[in-house]
């Protein structure tokens, strides 16, 4: 473990991909063949799941460190990460072991089949005989918890180079239905002859955020459509049988029973790229109700009829079993509207209308109108690429709503900012009362943290646990993406994506929003 | 007559009525006593001054001219009514634990304090007493420091790695102290040692006065890094993160950073600093260091001033001590200290 203790530290310490790259370089030629698939298992995110509560791990934790609970509760409220606290809280270990990651991975499943007392023991070995970053990696893949700041692509890239492939070969290796368990290195990167697997999925092709219009030169060039707001998707179809995929690899067929009729009408060896949105009577149906839907592996009949969902239907990567996604956009979108045209217009599938390019702000504007977050503008000539490049493919999404509230409570931030208070509580006035409405803890700078810190420490009202409360006087403008009706929040309204836009002290308290705009904006939008 | 506390807490600093004088004050009084030289502990507008020895020639050279005493360690001193000393604090060369007599009562302000000898500062020394007032920067148990030979071991072959790799090595640290620490870990054999302004000009005062520092040579606009190849910079942590640092890296060879603090013992700070290394050292007390300083003074009452104080105060009352957080503008180990020429190096 030790050699992964360190890959993980270089890529946790650093925020230059050459430097990740060259790391994992290093490590995917050196370590042994089977902590190299664990390595890529745990980098794409195919973490062994969690195996004891977090609170036994807590409890026994404070029980070695022969400290009392509240006294851990405090400390993980400023380091922020359970694992860390419980590694760094342990007293030092007893004894030194050379395991590897497979080995301590093996120990880990073990974990379910003894009884809480032999768990515990296990547990209790382990931790005495690791060290800093070694046993903190242990508690995270104990807890399921395990999460390295690498991309899919830079993972794509540093395999390509460790092993001389092609990175889109790589790519496509990566991808799928795999799991660490039940397949080798040699099976997934190296043997000349993969099976060819019927489910497998093309990378997605992301977008950047366009800055200026100004980027992308003559309007001709570009198709534009509106960017749904719902689930990424890949539909597949192929040797008779449908698969759904989402942006981040995961398998969504059975969530989506309803688009299983699609298997009927589309020609084998189809690939489509698309959005999953809840839709009704032609019209898109509120984020909230495809949300009601995201978290469930089956789906009740009753939700079926209240959210139904449509294939949105973007792009076509593969056609009567050939990768056509070198060809351009134009002759892909042609094909794809030839297949659609032989689907009944009740299926659940539609193609993304194409909008006038003429004048794109006006399009830009009407967009919330759908329900959309924005514009997508494509290159009428580009291929489809992996991954997110820049120039073929842009996002344009509409302004966001905001409004201005005040600062009630604030909390101190933990991991990165554990000195400062960045997450705070914001009301809206309504009458002589402040109503909480929303949180945010993003959008300033470290500075502007730093002096709002200072001003709480020397303004605090009253503490309840980490959160302190001060007087109404910090004016913030808070950007969001949308609102809805909700009865659990005291101000009836959820917020999604909420953040700060910026600090307004130019603006007195007196010009805060107060409870009935808000109820406004919620009738307009929500 | 009934007498009040011995130490108070006042909106200037830590005052003692019977000897009419504050301790660390942070607002002008007529007479000062200084625990160290540290800007949050030492500031100027005091009447007169009264620190260490060894701790006077930073004094002076952050302060200018003021009128300033000296006692040696153990030196009795009697002030007024009561007789006060200075102890070995272990945090900075010179650094103090005050202890205040008065009929037989003993309180201790402990200022800044560590209880590892890190070899540059005369080492701490227990000092048995009824009142004991403590900080509490990093006063919670995830906080235990390695120890210096582990310390050195990380850091000679991190510069010694850069250096091979033809990179420079930039590494942050406070003027004074954890530089000069730094400074005795480090394998001279390495390379060159490069020092930040605010950094030299600390060192230049500490060799004055005798304590040995292996050479460095200051950054001045002239310096190129291609003429220090494989060079270890040691830079305050301001200046790391801004454009003075910026120097250092050409292209194929950006700068190695890292930062010297106890908070680099967490994870987020790591990471927020984008540090390629945080070595875990300070010249404050660990978890272990606080509690075992605290139950060596055998003190029934404790005062906790800057850092965790809430949480820190609770632990000892539930160990049976009568503890209580207190308020001060003392402000501890910062990462975010911006540092203006030196003299105004915000607390550490
Ligand atoms: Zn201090
Ligand atoms: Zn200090």
């Amino acid at each position: 473990m030790k050699g992964f203790a360190a890959l993980y530290s270089r890529m946790d310490q650093t925020t230059r991909t050459g430097a990740k790259v060259a790391g994992l370089v290093d490590y995917l030629r050196e370590a042994p063949e089977a902590d190299r698939l664990w390595c890529i298992a745990l980098f794409t995110g195919r973490r062994p799941r969690r195996v004891v509560q977090a609170a036994l791990l807590r409890d026994w934790a404070a029980e070695q460190a022969a400290l009392p609970l509240w006294l851990f509760e405090e400390s993980y409220a400023i380091v922020g990460d359970l694992a860390e606290t419980i590694a760094l809280i342990l007293p030092p270990p007893s004894r030194a072991t050379d395991r590897s990651l497979t080995d301590w991975i093996a120990l880990i499943r073990a974990l379910p089949a003894l009884d809480e007392a032999a768990r515990k023991a296990a547990i209790l070995d382990a931790w005495d005989s690791l060290e800093g970053m070694e046993r903190f990696l242990f508690i995270k893949l104990l807890t399921g918890g395990f999460r390295v700041g690498v991309s899919a692509g830079l993972l794509t890239r540093a395999l390509a180079e460790a092993t001389g492939q092609p990175a889109a070969t790589i790519a496509l290796r990566l991808m799928g239905n795999w799991a660490p368990e039940s397949t080798t290195y040699a099976r997934l990167i190296t043997d000349p002859a993969p099976q060819a697997d019927l489910s497998r999925p093309y990378p997605f092709y992301l977008c950047h955020p366009l800055e200026s219009e100004a980027d992308l030169g003559d309007p001709a060039g570009w198709a534009a459509e509106y960017k749904w707001d719902g689930i990424r998707g890949q539909f597949i179809l192929r040797g008779g049988t449908h698969h759904l995929w989402s942006r981040g690899e995961e398998l969504m067929t059975d969530r989506f029973p309803e688009l299983a009729v699609l298997a009927d009408w589309l020609p084998d060896g189809t690939v489509i790229d698309g959005e999953v949105l809840a839709w009704a009577e032609g019209a898109p149906l509120p984020f909230a109700r495809l949300q009601q839907r995201i978290g469930r592996k089956s789906v009740p009949r009753r939700l079926l009829a209240e959210a139904p969902v449509t294939l949105m239907a973007y792009d076509l990567l593969e056609h009567c079993g050939h990768d056509i996604r070198a060809q351009p956009y134009d002759a892909r979108r042609a094909l794809l509207q030839d297949l659609i045209d032989t689907v009944p217009p009740a299926a659940p599938l539609r193609l993304s209308p194409l909008l006038p390019t003429t004048d794109l702000a006006a399009a830009r504007a009407g967009a919330r109108e759908v329900q959309a977050e924005g514009l997508m503008l494509k290159r009428r000539a580009s291929p489809y690429l992996a991954g997110r490049k820049k120039g073929d493919w842009w996002k344009w999404k509409v302004a966001p709503l905001t409004i201005d509230a005040v600062m009630i409570y604030a909390q101190q931030g933990h991991g990165r900012r554990a000195t400062l208070f960045t997450d705070y509580t914001f009301a809206v006035r309504d009458g002589d009362a402040y109503v909480p409405f929303t949180k945010a803890y993003s959008g300033l700078t470290d500075a502007e943290f730093g002096q709002i810190t200072k001003w709480v420490r020397a303004n605090t009202l009253q503490r309840f646990g980490p959160m302190r409360q001060v007087p109404p006087a910090q004016v913030f403008e808070i950007a969001f993406e949308g609102i809805a009706a909700s009865p659990r929040h005291k101000s009836g309204v959820a917020l999604r994506f909420p953040r700060m836009l910026r600090w307004r002290q130019d603006k007195p308290l007196a010009e805060i929003a107060t409870l009935d705009e808000l109820r406004e904006i919620l009738r307009l939008h929500g | 007559m009934v007498m009040g506390d011995l130490l108070t807490f006042t909106d200037r600093g830590i005052w003692c009525a019977a000897g009419d004088f504050h301790i660390d004050p942070w607002r002008p009084v007529a007479r000062a006593l200084l625990t160290h030289g540290h800007s949050d502990h030492a500031r100027p507008g005091m009447g007169r001054y009264l620190c260490t020895d060894i701790a006077a020639p930073v004094v002076r050279h952050r302060l200018g001219a003021i009128s300033l005493d000296t006692v040696v360690y153990g030196e009795a001193r009697r002030i007024g009514d009561v007789t006060v000393s200075f102890h070995p604090a272990g945090h900075v060369p010179g650094s103090a634990q005050i202890k205040v007599e008065h009929r037989g009562e003993v309180w201790v302000a402990s200022g800044d304090y560590k209880t590892v000898d890190d070899g540059l500062s005369t080492a701490f020394e227990p000092v048995g007493c009824h009142a004991f007032i403590t900080e509490s920067t990093f006063g919670l148990p995830v906080f235990r420091w390695p120890d210096d030979a582990t310390l050195a071991a990380a850091l000679n072959s991190w510069w010694a790695g850069n250096a091979a790799a033809g990179r420079v090595s930039l590494l942050g640290a406070y003027a004074l102290g954890k530089a000069q620490r730094l400074l005795r870990l480090i394998d001279p054999a390495i390379g060159p040692v490069l020092t930040h302004g605010a950094i030299e000009a600390t060192n230049g005062v500490l060799r004055a006065q005798g304590i040995a520092l292996p050479a460095t040579q200051r950054v001045t606009s002239e310096t190129r890094p291609r003429d220090h190849p494989g060079a270890l910079v040691l830079a305050t942590p301001s200046a790391l993160g801004g454009p003075w640092a910026r120097r250092f890296s050409t292209e194929g060879a950006p700068a190695a950073t890292a930062y010297a603090s106890g908070w680099m013992a967490l994870r987020g700070v790591r990471r927020r600093r984008a540090a390629e290394r945080g070595f875990v050292i300070s010249d404050h007390a660990d978890w272990d260091g606080l509690t075992g300083a605290i139950q060596a003074t055998g003190a029934e009452r404790v005062f906790v001033t800057h850092g965790y104080t809430a949480v820190f105060a609770r632990w000892l009352q539930s160990q049976g001590y009568d503890a209580r957080p207190v308020a001060t503008a003392y402000e501890g180990e910062s990462l975010d200290a911006a540092e203006p020429g030196g003299p105004a190096e915000p607390g550490a």
